[in-house]
């Protein structure tokens, strides 16, 4: 288990986790502690569990056995927007919210979508439906933002562009961040720490220090990728 | 590429400029059968090979209208089965919606609902007309039962299976967002199954006149449905082509104010076919 900054009550303490589907355990008997603030990224294989455990963070998922508490208020991007189609975007952020609306059109304001507000979610290009999906999470300023893959089904060009949101948004913001992906490059620009799960536990853990905003080119971050890669057993890149 | 890309927008300009004279022009190719029909019906009522007795000539049919129009009875009728559809689609609908919901929002009252709705459905309910007529005599009430029987079945099972049909990802989602049990069927569950529901509508309204028109033939003493049986009494085939002509009318003015309200209802859906 990697350290935290000490002293601070954890937003997330999951302990001895659990979690079977059949016979078989998806998640064994997990650790994991998320700080006030802190940017976790979790890595792992499809099919490792991952995107079970934010479920259970998210308190979608209450089959398990052993402890987790998750202290405050919580809100889940997916990785499909899931917007309601027949609500405008901006009633889609405003939707359960005990704020007036102008919150809603504020917060689609920060993630640059003031011009859509008034929008059918249908007509959204896939980054505008994650951008309203990331407003609709912040506007209810959470103390611990789960992040289900959201970019991963974005194009590459507009993959960057969310990073630098992302970023900016927490920076701004300081949630605790969840972040369920299988991209190390994207784990590596985000995280404060990274977590790598691994036959239902988290095998691995890698703290992050470099300034922000990070390039992917910096040495401390090739040598984690390397050292990531190898714990998701993928052998490393192969030189052009 | 690029000059292929130009090369479509200008055949796309060329077929857009084209295109409304051609379909003015199949519009009226599209008139000229039923014209010709129409013309030909009526020389064969006035040569007398099509008699009165059978099919009445279509001027006659129209003046016949004029007259029944003038003379207040064709309004009265009109009123009195109009009065009938709305009360029995009324009760119906209002039927189908409560156990569509009862049934869609929870197990046990699908388990409730559902099976012995899903065996009434099996019953051919024009066939119902004996004991009805037993349970509620010759007067209004049977003729309405039946328009509510026949509206109650379409409506349930498409609004059942709409709520069945909303998006498991959206609920989950709504879920995440705190929203109370109330909200959730508020916000997410009638509007997801308001398309489904709208289809069920219109197929209600259809069963509707069929409904209405079966109960009214077979025993009436007004409506438009007697003057039509009345009417087979002194073979006034004009009449009864009249009273037809209405049923389709209030038919299809019916559906058309569904198809409004789809379009008004599910304007967020219609983006996707723009």
């Amino acid at each position: 288990m990697a350290a935290h900054p000490a002293g601070l009550e954890p937003v997330v303490a999951v302990r001895g986790l659990t979690r079977s589907f059949g016979d078989r355990p998806v998640l064994d008997d997990l650790d994991l502690d998320i700080a006030p603030g802190e940017f976790v990224a979790l890595l792992g294989r499809s099919g490792s569990g991952k995107s079970t455990l934010l479920r259970v963070l998210a308190g979608l998922d209450t089959g398990v056995t052993g402890a987790y508490d998750v202290r405050g208020s919580v809100a889940v991007a997916f990785q499909e927007p899931r917007l309601l189609p027949w609500k405008r975007v901006a009633a889609n952020v405003a939707l359960g919210l005990d704020r007036p609306v102008s919150a809603a059109v504020e917060a689609l304001g920060e993630v640059g979508l003031e011009h859509r507000v008034d929008a059918w979610p249908l007509t959204l290009s896939g980054g505008e439906a994650q951008r309203a999906s990331l407003a609709r999470a912040l506007v209810r300023e959470p103390d611990l933002l789960l992040l289900d893959e959201p970019f991963s089904a974005l194009d590459a060009l507009t993959r960057i562009t969310m990073h630098g949101l992302v970023s900016d948004l927490w920076r701004r913001h300081r949630p605790a961040v969840l972040l369920v992906t299988h991209d190390v490059d994207e784990a590596l620009l985000l995280a404060d720490r990274v977590c790598v799960l691994t036959d239902g536990r988290i095998g691995h853990a890698v703290e992050v220090s470099a300034d922000r905003p990070r390039h992917r080119d910096e040495p401390e971050l090739t040598a984690l990728r390397r050292d990531l890669l190898t714990e998701l057993g993928v052998e490393a890149e192969v030189p052009a | 590429m690029s000059s292929s890309a130009v090369e479509l927008g200008s055949r796309a300009a060329t077929s857009r400029a084209g295109r409304p004279r051609r379909r003015r022009l199949t519009a009226w190719q599209r008139l000229i059968s039923p014209i010709v029909l129409v013309i030909a019906w009526q020389a064969a009522s006035m040569t007398g090979v099509l008699p009165d007795r059978l099919l009445a000539a279509p001027t006659t049919i129209f003046s016949t209208a004029i007259d029944l129009v003038e003379d207040g009875t064709l309004v009265t009728a009109t009123l009195v089965s109009l009065q009938r559809v709305a009360i029995g689609f009324a009760i119906g609908a209002a039927a189908a919606l409560v156990l569509a919901f009862v049934a869609g929002l929870s197990r046990l009252g699908e388990n409730a609902v559902d099976p012995p709705l899903q065996m009434l459905r099996t019953l051919p309910h024009f066939g119902l007309i004996p004991l009805f007529i037993l349970w509620f005599g010759i007067g209004e009430t049977p003729k309405i039962a039946l328009v509510t029987l026949g509206v109650v079945f379409p409506l349930y099972l498409n609004t059942f299976a709409g709520i069945r049909g909303v998006d498991p990802k959206l609920i989950e989602a709504a879920r995440t967002l705190r929203l109370s049990r109330a909200a959730l069927v508020r916000h997410v569950l009638i509007p997801g199954a308001l398309p489904q529901a709208l289809v069920g509508l219109r197929q209600s309204l259809g069963i509707a006149w069929l409904a209405l028109i079966v109960a009214e033939t077979v025993n009436a003493d007004a409506g438009l449905g007697y003057m039509i049986t009345d009417a087979r009494e002194f073979l006034r085939t004009d009449i009864i082509v009249v009273g037809l002509a209405v049923y389709s009318l209030l038919g299809l003015l019916t559906d058309a104010i569904v198809r409004l309200t789809e379009r008004r209802a599910l304007a967020w859906r219609r983006t996707l076919l723009d």
